[in-house]
């Protein structure tokens, strides 16, 4: 905002809580703002309603940690879901990117960050605790570990990893390859040496890495999202692979 | 004559931090201009080509453009990728500790080659060898004295009289060792005969030689406690990875 000319008291406030949401230059605020002010009234009655219920009704699933209206959330007393085994998101907008891919009929476990040394974000300042404990409380056969590929989410994984293989379950981490419709040429050396390690064999489909996964619970029908592939060949965790040594 | 538009730099990532929707600032060490923030767009997008060269603790060779207030990461390859250091959790720690010290310590201040290559043979340790805290210590004094914070070893800092190895303490806020007739009433922490000799050694030598010496758990405990009481008072801020390494080698497996 210039702040030569000057706007109406309640309108600059509207505009300066626009700003603030992610996203959101100081442009797209003006024009929201503008839009509200034109509105109806019942749009805008609506409207902030909408923003009070959100904080008012949303709350965390006592099992799950996701945001959900109703405790358990609809995802985790889904009956049709197999219990015995947990994917481990970050953030919850990562189980929507997990659910439009499809392919995965389990339950979730949202950590509400990762870990990040450098700020101080240990496991008690994320839900890592909550994780434990429904290990302790429910029978479960399989961990994937979904936290994003970057150095925070490994770290967390790699973390999660060792806490949680002394209890004997398995765990498992989505695979690292290349995106769908990227270039080798400007994959990074990490990237392109683990595509390497954990590539998979086209003839039958299988991973050449780990021990091929005919696990019923993976519906691999149409596998063409890049989730699919990466939970097909979910890597264990609990044999590290040797640097540049396929096994 | 104007300054030119792009130029190019090694860097070794410090941290990222998101910046708008799917852009990062990251925080890079570079030996001709010290540390320095730079905007890389669309890093968080799955295709981006350049977020697997910037992930932090990684050496690059980088393309900068001048931006109106932060610069602009156009192009990076990746000189080292710390790959061994990024897939343990023990040597990661370790790394992220060293890449928060240059960044509590350090600013855009010129030259600071000497420092650059002190952090590159320290992550290169940390990327391949043993004794992963031995060089977090080692780059700690290297650290303090490249920065001017060395402590004084020879002398008592309060009375100026040469040092006995044994009943001494270390003062930070003094700037060094406190003799056995001055320590009473002054602040500082006991210092062993042991840990006075290895503090001495590790801020004259070497890392290679550093490396022969073998240290038993509990003069590791001591040295890392003095050291740390050194950074901080240096700093004057708590450095967070700490807590990680601590968290970390609670976690740690019997397997090493």
């Amino acid at each position: 905002m210039s702040g030569r000319v000057p706007t109406a008291a309640p309108l600059a406030r509207l505009i300066e809580a626009f700003h603030r949401l992610p996203g959101i230059g100081p442009k797209s605020a003006q024009r929201l703002a503008y839009h509200v002010l034109r509105a109806p009234r019942d749009e805008a009655e609506s409207l902030a309603a909408a923003l009070l219920d959100v904080k008012d009704r949303i709350q965390l699933c006592s099992t799950c940690q996701n945001v959900t209206e109703t405790d358990p959330c609809g995802l985790c007393d889904d009956s049709t879901r197999d219990a015995a085994m947990i994917c481990v998101v970050e953030e919850p907008l990562d189980i929507l990117a997990i659910e439009r891919a499809g392919g995965y009929n389990g339950h979730y476990h949202v950590l509400h960050g990762s870990l990040s040394p450098m700020d101080g974000i240990g496991p008690e300042q994320i839900k890592v605790r909550e994780l434990l404990q429904r290990l302790h409380s429910t029978e479960i056969g399989e961990i994937i570990l979904a936290t994003n590929p970057n150095l925070e989410g490994e770290a967390t994984a790699a973390y999660l990893a060792r806490v949680i293989q002394p209890l004997g379950v398995r765990v498992t981490r989505l695979a690292h390859g290349l995106p769908v419709g990227a270039d080798v040429e400007y994959a990074d050396e990490r990237t392109l040496s683990r595509a390497l390690e954990h590539r998979v064999s086209l003839a039958a489909g299988q991973p050449t890495s780990a021990e091929s996964d005919d696990d019923p619970r993976f519906d691999d029908g149409d596998a063409n999202g890049p989730f699919e592939t990466a939970f097909d060949t979910a890597v264990d965790v609990d044999t590290p692979p040797q640097p540049g040594e396929p096994h | 004559m104007p300054a030119p538009r792009v130029y190019r730099t090694d860097a070794v990532v410090l941290r990222q931090r998101r910046f708008g929707d799917a852009d990062k600032i990251c925080v890079l060490f570079t030996p001709q201009l010290g540390r320095i923030e730079a905007v890389a767009k669309g890093l968080r997008r799955p295709r981006s080509k350049l977020a697997g060269h910037l992930e932090p603790l990684t050496q690059v060779s980088l393309l900068l453009a001048r931006g109106r207030n932060l610069d602009i990461i156009t192009q990076a390859e990746t000189q080292n990728a710390f790959a061994d250091l990024h897939d343990d959790l023990d040597r990661l720690s370790r790394g992220l500790y060293l890449a928060e010290l240059v960044d509590r310590f350090t600013d855009a201040a010129g030259d600071v080659g000497n420092l650059y290559r002190l952090l590159l043979e320290a992550l290169t340790r940390i990327d391949r060898e043993d004794g992963l805290d031995l060089i977090a210590r080692w780059f700690e004094i290297r650290i303090l004295v490249d920065q001017g914070y060395q402590p004084r070893l020879d002398a008592c800092v309060h009375c100026g009289s040469p040092l006995e190895a044994d009943g001494n303490s270390l003062a930070p806020l003094l700037g060094g060792v406190v003799c056995p007739d001055c320590r009473v009433g002054l602040p500082g922490r006991p210092l062993s005969g042991n840990a006075f000799k290895l503090l001495r050694f590790l801020q004259s030598s070497s890392y290679d030689e550093v490396a022969r010496v073998r240290i038993d758990q509990s003069l590791g405990a001591e040295i890392e406690t003095h050291l740390r009481d050194l950074v901080h008072v240096a700093l004057d801020q708590e450095v967070n990875s700490a807590g990680f390494v601590n968290t970390v080698r609670a976690t740690r497996p019997v397997r090493r």
